[in-house]
């Protein structure tokens, strides 16, 4: 019954739900204490040396900090256009 | 053997003192011999809540400065006769007191009492480091609001780089606003944290009631806060107490509460 009225309610997230989720994102970035122009580098340094083996989709790609058992995770989406088979072997 | 416990929290009006007050004479009640010790210096309360405000002398600023010994600044309640305040100074400001002063205070006091509860300022400055120093474990209170949590996580930070142990209380929970969804709960905030919760205080009328009076509402028989600080200072003791479910309003208490004044 409730999940019939939930097809039709369309799935909408409480309120509490949303401040569980962003208060797990937000106390990550505190306790790390990398702010966001730090992570702005990272981000730009990672394209580059990725962009030497393979082309990525720079506007998709998304990295973040994850909690992962009580230890910080540099976690990085990073979506792969094709690679560069003569950057590959150039070593 | 002493226990020296601070209870903070961050962020500012969470119920920090209303914590300290209900705790002191919860254990008080019990036959523990407690102190309180309000290290909020310059914005004191915790002698109102205990209804005692009359009958300060001395502070805690004319202790660490050595004017007067801990004993004449003790204000010891009437009711609960081996519960102390030992209050603080409404003019000086946080820097009156040095930490490594209090930490000799709560060193001396540890032979005479059973728990020594130390009543931190909000904020993470000087009185916070005042208050913390000499605590063996740490009870953080929070709300259920993103901002408290934010807060009640970097003191938490704070309390573990000094290697302090911590326990979380969640106050001014509202039933109906958590079965809504509208509220986060003490599992969530568990998640959030990852500490050991020792307690979830509904918000209740009689909180501020009781704070008006000068009785903190631990004592009293019909009200769910009670029960729960009730719950907490056992816990504190080492009992096993199981949580009870919160529980929400009927419609008819509701119309109750709308229309029963």
């Amino acid at each position: 019954m409730f999940d019939f009225l939930k097809i039709f309610g369309g799935k909408s997230e409480s309120s509490s739900e949303q401040a569980h989720k962003r208060l797990k994102f937000v106390l990550i970035h505190d306790r790390a204490n990398v702010s966001p122009e730090v992570m702005e580098h990272i981000k730009n340094d990672i394209i580059k040396v990725i962009s030497h083996y393979m082309e990525i989709d720079q506007k998709a790609m998304e990295i973040s900090l994850e909690n992962d058992q009580d230890a910080v995770a540099l976690v990085a989406n990073i979506p792969v256009n094709r690679m560069r088979p003569v950057a590959g072997h150039r070593r | 053997m002493s226990e020296v416990i601070v209870i903070t929290s961050g962020k500012g009006g969470v119920g920090k003192t209303t914590t300290t007050a209900n705790l002191g004479v919860g254990l008080a009640s019990r036959g523990k011999k407690v102190v309180l010790i309000d290290t909020d210096t310059g914005l004191r309360n915790l002698d109102l809540l205990l209804g005692l405000e009359r009958r300060i002398v001395y502070t805690l600023v004319d202790v660490v400065q050595k004017r007067v010994n801990y004993g004449q600044a003790l204000v010891r309640h009437k009711k609960y006769t081996n519960l102390f305040l030992l209050p603080t100074s409404q003019v000086a400001d946080k820097t009156a007191i040095e930490p490594a002063q209090m930490l000799e205070l709560v060193e001396a006091m540890k032979s005479e009492f059973d728990y020594i509860l130390i009543d931190c300022p909000a904020g993470i400055e000087q009185g916070y480091e005042t208050a913390v120093i000499g605590a063996d474990w740490a009870i953080v209170v929070t709300n259920p609001e993103i901002s408290a949590v934010r807060d009640a996580d970097k003191i938490i930070g704070k309390l573990q780089a000094a290697n302090k142990k911590i326990k979380l209380v969640v106050n001014r929970i509202r039933p109906q606003m958590v079965k809504d969804g509208t509220m986060l709960d003490m599992t969530a905030i568990d998640d959030i944290l990852s500490l050991e919760c020792i307690g979830q205080v509904p918000d209740d009328d009689k909180v501020v009631d009781s704070a008006n009076r000068g009785v903190p509402v631990v004592e009293s028989k019909d009200s769910a806060a009670g029960e729960a600080y009730r719950d907490i200072v056992g816990r504190v003791c080492g009992e096993d107490i199981p949580f009870k479910p919160l529980e929400v309003e009927t419609f008819w208490q509701r119309l109750k509460h709308v229309f029963g004044r």
